[in-house]
């Protein structure tokens, strides 16, 4: 009994101390904080224009090899849920002949055994949970991103010199 | 009361003996009037969706669905309600839609689909009757507004216009064999060709 008051003891205090430093930590001055949100926290801003999905239908290049290919065209009203795989109409093996679409990766059939199965596999159903429509938007921040072709590229281009 | 029976039986009878030609032959062209007037009153207002939704079966399930479509609201403003997708405008066409709907009627009365689970668990059914309905009479509803002739392919997307240039120019396919579930969620679409 001695030690469960003890114990007990202990843990109030490591709370006390947490609440303190988290009291702490709310005192940043605004100016240190960097934000996307342009405006104070108090005030609902006007929101921006919404910007037009690119619906080219033509593929897009990946960034870097494991990306998940990004969509070319609208999704608007595409259900998708327990009921209906809408994007699968298109995207599946069976559908992709009358479609034309391109078939989702055999690795969507896999589970994680890596057994193939017959259909999509439920932990990749949800398509859009890594696939998603590009906007026609300006970049909010600069973005330095190199693709590694490039990194290669000028690694051989150096040692050649 | 017997002899009153009568007497009315007798006018209805044999009319031209107790009444004018004349006035039988206004007569019946003004009843006429009347009545085929009323009866497309009444005809016209049970074809408004303020009537379609005076049900809470159909404002509570399938009006809330629409609410979020292209075919509710739009950059135009031109929308679609529930007759012009659900009932024919030809008069002929829409009698005969008009006495299927007896069945509604009789859902209704006797609460078919008068709970939330109950409308999902008829869903796929209620869905199947509408896309067969489209799809015998070609998609003539889609077809009201969206005529084919007057399709633009060049402003369309890539895609859409492939598929209308195609499958649907040479009549192999109909707008409802792909545009399902456009106004409404979709039921189980287990099974069901393309899906």
């Amino acid at each position: 009994m001695k030690t469960f008051k003890l114990m007990s003891l202990i843990g109030l205090l490591a709370l006390g101390s947490f609440v303190m430093t988290n009291a702490v930590a709310t005192s940043i001055p605004e100016d240190k904080i960097d934000t996307l949100r342009l405006a104070p926290i108090d005030i609902e801003p006007t929101p921006p224009v919404m910007q037009n999905v690119r619906n080219t239908d033509i593929k897009e290049v990946r960034n870097y090899p494991m990306q998940p290919p990004v969509i070319p065209h609208k999704i608007d009203g595409y259900q998708l849920d327990l009921k209906v795989n809408k994007c699968m109409a298109c995207h599946a093996r069976s559908r992709t002949g009358e479609s034309q679409a391109p078939m989702v990766s055999v690795t969507h059939y896999m589970d994680r055994d890596n057994n193939f199965l017959a259909e999509l596999s439920p932990r990749r159903y949800f398509c859009t949970q890594c696939h998603v429509p590009q906007l026609d938007a300006k970049l909010l921040v600069e973005n330095d991103f190199v693709d590694m072709d490039h990194l290669i590229k000028a690694n051989t281009e150096q040692k050649k010199h | 009361m017997l002899d009153k029976l009568k007497k009315i039986w007798q006018v209805l009878n044999r009319p031209s003996v107790h009444y004018s030609l004349g006035f039988l032959t206004l007569g019946g062209f003004v009843a006429g009037v009347i009545f085929w007037g009323g009866f497309n009153t009444a005809l016209e207002a049970t074809n408004q969706e303020a009537f379609c939704i005076s049900c809470h079966e159909m404002e509570n399930n399938v009006y809330q669905e629409l609410q979020t479509t292209i075919h509710f609201t739009n950059r135009s403003g031109v929308r679609a309600t529930c007759p012009d997708c659900h009932v024919p405008h030809n008069w002929t066409d829409k009698i005969a839609r008009k006495m299927q709907a007896s069945k509604e009627v009789w859902g209704k009365v006797f609460g078919t689909i008068n709970t939330r689970e109950k409308f999902e668990g008829k869903r796929r059914e209620l869905a199947e009757h509408e896309w067969e309905r489209l799809k015998a009479n070609d998609s003539l509803e889609c077809r009201n507004c969206h005529n084919f002739t007057y399709m633009d392919f060049t402003r369309q997307s890539p895609r859409a216009s492939q598929m209308h240039s195609t499958s649907l120019a040479n009549g192999e396919k109909t707008c409802i064999d792909c545009h399902k579930g456009i106004a409404h969620h979709l039921p189980d679409m287990k099974g069901v060709e393309g899906f």
